[in-house]
């Protein structure tokens, strides 16, 4: 995903509207009178959120009869979720690792007083 | 749910991370500034960690290389900036697959009480250098990204 895309997505789901509307979506397609009945805004306002969320590629839109349906496309969420998902599992398992050190320490620390810069044999083992 | 919090807003090129320690605040600083101990916990286990250079002090510089499971390398560098003490650890970061792509980090450790809260922002020169980063940087086998988006749908349902 290009990085223009990626700030479009991560603009749409700033908002916590568009947040609720994709939840929603994500149960199947709605029209614009049924996205808006659990918010205490107007069907435009709705439209508006839709528009960006359209805007994202996160929303399709398709004619009914006379319904405008709006459906989920969750491409855009993976890509984004892979992004983010990485560099969290890299500090998330940093700092589990640093969790272990931090108890290895402090046990030693128990033993023996403290010492500036003592950080000698036997505090190393995972 | 992870314990590491880490915020990237749309719009502004910042990436703060937060995690609680359950250590007093001179023990976590420590584990930041010795490289004997910087050694034993940054990256995943699955990269090996080569230290080069760690001089934690004002104008000082490090470098660190990860190499993966496959032998892919990468390197990062940087300099401190003021001496580094528990209100501030500042320094410049480079990944050397992208020259002249640096950021600023500044950590700071927070005395909770026999616990410590550490939080590390970090500001890049623009949104497009922070997405790359994260996006390149850290680069790791992906994994199941529909697992990915269940989670992601469970958390959009809970905000």
């Amino acid at each position: 995903m290009s990085d223009d895309r990626l700030s479009l997505v991560f603009g749409a789901l700033a908002d916590p509207t568009r947040r609720a509307i994709l939840t929603r979506l994500a149960e199947g397609e709605a029209t614009v009178a049924e996205l808006a009945a659990p918010f205490s805004v107007s069907q435009p306002a709705i439209s508006k959120h839709l528009k960006v969320l359209e805007n994202a590629g996160l929303v399709s839109r398709s004619r009914r009869a006379t319904a405008r349906l709006s459906r989920l496309e969750a491409g855009p969420l993976r890509e984004v979720t892979t992004w983010l998902a990485r560099y969290q599992r890299f500090w998330d398992e940093s700092h589990e690792r640093l969790d272990d050190l931090l108890a290895v320490l402090q046990a030693g620390q128990e033993e023996s007083p403290p010492k500036a810069g003592d950080h000698s044999e036997g505090n190393d083992d995972e | 749910m992870s314990k590491t919090q880490i915020t990237a807003e749309p719009g502004i090129p910042q990436i703060t991370i937060t995690r609680e320690f359950n250590a007093p605040r001179d023990l976590v600083f420590r584990a930041h500034i010795e490289p004997e101990l910087v050694a034993q916990w940054l990256g995943p286990r699955d990269l090996t960690l080569a230290i080069d250079r760690w001089e934690a002090r004002d104008g000082g510089t490090w470098r660190y290389v990860h190499t993966d499971t496959h032998g892919n390398t990468y390197g990062f560098h940087g300099v401190f900036h003021g001496d580094p003490s528990p209100q501030a650890i500042v320094q410049t970061f480079e990944f050397e697959g992208a020259p002249g792509h640096v950021a600023l980090q500044t950590a700071t450790f927070n005395d909770r009480g026999g616990s410590t809260l550490a939080r590390t922002v970090s500001a890049f020169q623009s949104v497009e250098d922070r997405d790359a980063m994260v996006a390149s940087g850290m680069e790791r086998g992906a994994r199941d990204s529909d697992e990915r988006l269940a989670e992601l749908l469970a958390k959009l349902q809970s905000s």
